[in-house]
C-alpha cells in the first residue's frame, strides 16, 4: 500500500494537530486584532499574533515555524482574557511550539545560559524557560 | 489558626523577602502559615497542551499532600505557584477523564478530585481577615508612602483563576489603603513584564520594564508594590538597565507587598530582608520616617 503525501495533505496534518493539541477551533476567530493590540510583545515579533491564526488555519506551517513569533510570547495570557470570541492564543502558541520541541528541536540549551544569570535567576524563571523552550 | 501552606522553590531562595515577612506578619495576625510537608516544585508554569498530562502530576501531588493533612484550603504566595496550583486543581475538578487518568498515574497515592480550594494570602487578608480589621491591626500607617500596586499576570489570568477583576483589580489598591498608604493607580498595573523571557531574551527585558516604569512614574508612584519573585526580578533588572541607557532616570524602589505588611505592623525591619531588593527600599522608608520609627511603634491616628 502507498501513501501519496501532496502539500494539501501535509496542510491539514498541521491544522489537525494544532486543534488537537489546543483544543482551540481555529475558525471560531474573525480576525479582529484585538490579540495584536494588548500584546506586550507584539513590537518583538515578526507576524503578529492575529496572523498567526490566519496561518494556522491555512496550515501554513513553514511560515510559522520559521517566524520568532511563538518563542516572542510570554504566555501571560492579555490575549486570552481579551479575545471577544472567547478564544485562547496562548494555547494555540503553545500547541506550534510544542510541534517544534517534540521534533527535539530546542531553542535554548542550557550550558548557554551565562554562569551569572544560572546563579542569579529566580527558580520560577529557569523552570519556565526551560519548559518552554526546550522538548 | 493554622493555614496549610506552600511555599515553593523560589521563596526558600531568591524570594525570602516575599516569604519571610509573610510568616511573621501572618503570626503577629493570629495565624500560622504551615507548610504542608513533602511539597515538590509545582512545575512553575501551567501546561497549555491538551495532551500533556505529566506536567500536571508535579502541582496535583502538593494538592494531595495538602487533603493528606484534612486541609480543605492551600494558601499559596508566590504568584507563579498560586496560578500553577490552581489551574491544575480546576482540571482535577472538571474533566473527569483526565482525573482519571492523573489518579490512576499516581496509584501510590489517595485518589484526588479538585477538593482543596487554592488561595492566595491576598485573598485570605482580604476575606479572612478583612481590611477593616487589618487596618485596626497596623501600627506604624504608611503615611505618605505612594506605592503603585503592580499585579503582573498571574494573579488575574486566565479569568478563572483571578483572585480579583481582571480589568480593573483593587484588591492591592485596598490593601495598601488598609496599611495607611497612598496607593497610586497607573494603567500599566497588570502589563506584563516579560515573564520567563529573561531566560532566552534577556536583552529584551529592559523594553518589558520601561512602559510599566514610566507610567507608574508620570502617575507620582514613588515605589512599585509586587506580589511575583519575577517580576521582581524582571523589573530590577530592566530599571537597571535602563538607567544606563537613559541618563536622569531615577531608580524606582520595589517592594513586596509581604514587607509592607511586617513594617505596618510594626514588626522588627529585619524580617523584610530589604537587603535582597532592587531599588533601594530603605533609603526611601528613611525619607519616610518609616524604617527609623518603626521599633518605637505609633498608634494609628497618632
Amino acid at each position: 500500500m502507498s501513501v501519496t503525501v501532496s502539500p494539501k495533505r501535509l496542510r491539514r496534518e498541521f491544522v489537525k494537530k494544532v486543534k488537537e493539541l489546543s483544543g482551540q477551533n481555529l475558525q471560531s476567530c474573525y480576525q479582529c486584532g484585538m490579540c495584536s493590540g494588548v500584546c506586550p510583545a507584539a513590537a518583538n515579533m515578526d507576524i503578529s499574533p492575529r496572523r498567526i491564526i490566519e496561518l494556522a488555519r491555512l496550515g501554513l506551517e513553514e511560515e510559522i515555524a520559521g517566524s520568532k513569533t511563538v518563542w516572542t510570547c510570554a504566555s501571560c495570557l492579555a490575549c486570552t482574557v481579551n479575545c471577544p470570541r472567547g478564544f485562547d492564543l496562548s494555547k494555540v502558541m503553545e500547541a506550534i511550539r510544542l510541534l517544534t520541541l517534540r521534533k527535539n528541536i530546542d531553542q535554548i540549551h542550557p550550558e548557554d545560559i551565562s554562569p551569572e544569570d544560572r546563579r542569579e535567576l529566580p527558580q520560577i524563571a529557569m523552570v519556565s524557560g526551560l519548559r518552554k523552550f526546550t522538548g | 489558626m493554622s493555614l496549610a501552606y506552600y511555599p515553593g522553590c523560589t521563596l526558600k531562595t531568591k524570594a525570602r523577602n516575599l516569604e519571610e515577612p509573610a510568616v511573621a506578619s501572618m503570626e503577629a495576625l493570629g495565624f500560622k502559615l504551615d507548610e504542608i510537608p513533602r511539597w515538590n516544585c509545582c512545575g512553575a508554569v501551567y501546561s497549555l497542551a491538551d495532551d500533556d498530562l505529566i506536567h500536571q502530576v508535579a502541582p496535583v501531588r502538593n494538592l494531595i499532600r495538602a487533603k493528606e493533612q484534612g486541609k480543605n484550603e492551600l494558601v499559596t504566595l508566590c504568584a507563579f505557584c498560586f496560578n500553577t496550583l490552581k489551574r491544575a486543581n480546576l482540571l482535577m475538578k472538571d474533566n473527569a477523564e483526565k482525573r482519571d487518568t492523573l489518579n490512576s498515574f499516581m496509584n501510590e497515592e489517595i485518589d484526588y478530585s479538585g477538593e482543596v480550594k487554592v488561595v492566595h494570602l491576598l485573598e485570605v487578608l482580604r476575606d479572612e481577615i478583612g481590611w477593616e480589621a487589618l487596618s485596626q491591626k497596623v501600627k506604624l500607617p504608611l503615611r505618605e508612602l505612594k506605592a503603585a500596586p503592580y499585579y503582573g499576570c498571574t494573579l488575574l489570568r486566565p479569568r478563572e483563576v483571578a483572585i480579583d477583576s481582571v480589568e480593573d483589580p483593587t484588591i492591592l489598591r485596598e490593601f495598601l489603603k488598609a496599611l495607611g498608604a497612598s496607593p497610586v493607580d497607573f494603567p500599566e498595573s497588570t502589563r506584563c513584564c516579560g515573564s520567563y523571557q529573561i531566560v532566552s531574551s534577556p536583552d529584551d527585558i529592559s523594553e518589558y520594564a520601561r512602559p510599566i516604569l514610566n507610567s507608574a512614574l508620570r502617575h507620582g508612584a514613588e515605589a512599585l508594590v509586587l506580589t511575583c519573585p519575577l517580576c521582581d526580578y524582571n523589573l530590577g533588572r530592566g530599571q537597571k538597565e535602563l538607567m544606563k541607557k537613559q541618563s536622569g532616570l531615577r531608580e524606582m524602589p520595589l517592594f513586596y507587598f509581604t514587607q509592607l505588611l511586617a513594617l505596618a505592623l510594626g514588626l522588627d525591619p529585619q524580617v523584610c530582608h530589604f537587603e535582597l531588593n532592587h531599588g533601594s527600599p530603605e533609603s526611601l522608608l528613611k525619607e519616610r520616617n518609616l524604617l527609623s520609627q518603626s521599633r518605637s511603634v505609633q498608634p494609628i491616628g497618632g
